[in-house]
């Protein structure tokens, strides 16, 4: 059996509190590492800003169900008055083709079911998910992630990145434990 | 601290969560309820039962498919009956999920937390249970699909002016929408369960349906974003699927139907028994978990000031019905709400004031909201008054209209009973499945809770 080869993904530490996960990612930050992570158990204000998600590309799920939501509801006009005024049009006591009002319900619906599929769609596809496998599972603790565990991971394709530094900075955070984050292939 | 400050100071309020609490511990207790509780005896006996209900509803409705529509009780005059009462009632009862999923989150209402879980698969279950009747009432539920806009070789097309096809538009979307919020809720609870999952095929179906969720800064972040954007989307939703609803009568000219009243007493309606099915639910199930530290007295408390005040809406509207009924002036309205009163039917109405208008008013005292039994006893009276509710709209305008010539009168065949036993039996049936198979309390959110109650007391000492 040869061994499987395997590659430094990162350095992950971890923290027992939202705070000290919070004050740890922002030194990281200040210290000039570009590539990091940050998990939680549940969202913490200000974590993403501190991971150096910001910007447009942060609010991209907005902007896309934005989109969904004008797409479904431009479609669902539309589809009335194609339906109602020229490819199936119905006399009914000379009252006007294009009855609008009477196509807002399915309007409405139709705007919010674009939205919606959008919202989620987008989110689950920029978060790259479904992703069964990612490097950050190897760590044993990192089972805790979803429990009361706070976890940083400084990755391995930051330009400032040396194993032993990143290792030795992490400890200087107080950090609980510190561990490699292997990616096997 | 100066006199007058302790003078203003109020009590401090009852936590929405038991104290002692941490992170861990929520986490285990919620977990424990999917992944190591053994199977009870009384998990087991509800499951039988509600199973061979749903046994009688496939045998209801096989029926159905074989002999026609003509099984049950409907005859010209009267084609709605059961199906529409049942369809209304329960797509009512979901609303109350949407309510407290949604709603009561843009409104940062930290006690929807311990509830907004089971409250939305109730919402997705009772829809389930209420686009069942719609379909089976066209009588050719195989050709249901003509009511979609798709390209026919026939080259016809919905009518989109009609408040059914709004209809139909509506419940899917609700149905669609309500699914997503559900499981973008769940993700991260699933992942959850995926990492303490100890059997092989519980880490690969959790495994599965967590997506590989890891909690990174930048998918909560994303994650929040959709959230609170879906919570924005499911309001004026929730709100429009019921005005549809209401508009099936409404739009018609049928007396006691036309009438501009209907759209908010619909709603106002559909939250006041979608909360009594949240108590019928919520009472027992977290005496049986033991759940009592996350459902808290005063999570009960607040649900009945809900249906308290949506049930005086509700009032409103019964009341405001009459007096347009007389104010109008118009000999068809009046003589229905005479109907209502001194007709054939006029017990139910009678039965209807008494849940939905008498009983409730129980909820004033404080004594009641905090009497565990007696709420269970009144959700349950308010479930039946907004059904009765729904019978006295359907019929006795189907029996009354304008020509004496066109009266009839309608009573249900055993398998309009079955039918609805059996969507009842449905319901009950997917609730116990859920409560076992995935977290009936959102377990990210009540950590959330946990965080934010813990720097709450900081705050105050």
């Amino acid at each position: 059996m040869s061994e499987r080869r395997s590659e430094i993904f990162g350095v992950m530490g971890e923290f027992a509190t939202p705070e000290a996960l919070l004050a740890a990612t922002k030194k990281t930050r200040e210290a000039g590492y570009k590539h990091i992570e940050a998990y939680s158990p549940f969202p913490i204000e200000g974590l993403s800003d501190a991971v150096g998600f910001r910007g447009f590309r942060s609010n991209l799920v907005a902007f896309l169900t934005l989109v969904g939501g004008l797409g479904g509801g431009l479609t669902g006009f539309g589809l009335q008055y194609w339906v109602a005024a020229i490819t199936y049009p119905m006399n009914i006591g000379g009252r006007p083709l294009n009855s609008w009002p009477a196509f807002i319900p399915v309007t409405f619906e139709l705007t919010v079911l674009g939205a919606s599929i959008f919202a989620v769609v987008s989110m689950l596809a920029l978060n790259k998910l479904p992703q069964p496998y990612h490097p950050v599972f190897n760590v044993e603790r990192f089972a805790q992630a979803s429990t009361d565990k706070f976890f940083l991971c400084i990755e391995a394709r930051d330009p400032k990145f040396n194993l032993v530094e990143a290792s030795k900075f992490l400890q200087g955070l107080d950090a609980e434990h510190v561990n490699e984050v292997k990616d096997e292939e | 601290m100066s006199a007058t400050q302790n003078l203003v100071r109020r009590a401090e309020p009852e936590p929405w969560l038991e104290p002692g609490h941490t992170y861990a511990s929520v986490t285990d207790q919620i977990a424990s309820s999917v992944l190591t509780r053994p199977l009870g005896i009384g998990w087991l006996a509800g499951f039988a039962l509600t199973f061979t209900a749903v046994m009688v509803l496939f045998l209801a409705v096989a029926y159905l498919f074989v002999k026609g529509t003509g099984i049950w009780g409907i005859n010209i005059p009267i084609g709605w009956g059961f199906a529409i009462v049942n369809f209304v009632w329960w797509i009512g009862i979901g609303h109350a999920g949407t309510l407290i999923s949604a709603i009561l989150y843009l409104l940062n209402q930290k006690w929807r937390t311990s509830i907004n879980r089971f409250a939305e698969a109730m919402t997705l279950f009772a829809v389930a249970c209420a686009g069942l009747f719609p379909l089976i009432h066209t009588g050719r539920p195989w050709m249901a699909y003509y009511m979609m806009p798709y390209p026919s070789t026939m080259g016809i097309w919905p009518q989109f002016r009609s408040p059914l096809i709004w209809d139909v538009f509506a419940v899917s979307t609700y149905g669609t929408v309500s699914l997503l919020f559900w499981f973008i809720g769940l993700l991260p609870d699933l992942a959850t369960l995926r990492d303490r999952a100890k059997q092989k095929w519980q880490q690969v179906i959790f495994g599965m349906l967590s997506m590989g969720w890891r909690g990174s800064a930048r998918h909560w972040h994303r994650y929040q974003v959709a959230y609170l954007l879906l919570a924005g989307l499911a309001t004026p939703l929730v709100l429009s699927v019921h005005t549809v609803v209401s508009f099936d009568f409404a739009v018609g000219i049928v007396p006691g139907w036309h009438t501009t009243i209907f759209p908010p007493y619909f709603v106002a309606g559909a939250i006041y028994s979608g909360f009594a099915m949240v108590l019928t639910l919520a009472i027992p199930m977290r005496a049986a978990y033991g759940m009592e530290g996350f459902i808290t007295r005063r999570h009960l408390d607040q649900m009945a000031k809900v249906m308290l005040a949506t049930g005086l809406i509700v009032a409103y509207g019964y009341f405001i019905e009459f007096f347009m009924a007389f104010y109008s002036g118009n000999k068809f309205d009046v003589f229905l709400a005479n109907q209502r009163l001194h007709g054939p039917y006029a017990p139910f109405y009678f039965a209807l004031i008494l849940c939905n208008i008498l009983t409730p008013q129980l909820l004033w005292f404080r004594g009641v909201r905090r009497n565990i039994p007696a709420l269970f006893v009144i959700s349950l009276v308010i479930n039946t008054g907004m059904w009765l509710e729904r019978f006295v709209i359907v019929v006795i305008s189907l029996t009354r209209d304008f020509m004496p010539s066109a009266w009839g009168r309608y009573s249900a065949t055993v398998w309009d009973y079955a039918t609805f036993a059996g969507t009842l039996g449905l319901f009950t049936m997917l609730i116990f499945l859920f409560v076992r198979g995935l977290p009936a309390i959102a377990i990210a959110e009540m950590r959330e809770l946990v965080h934010q109650e813990s720097h709450g007391s900081e705050a105050h000492s």
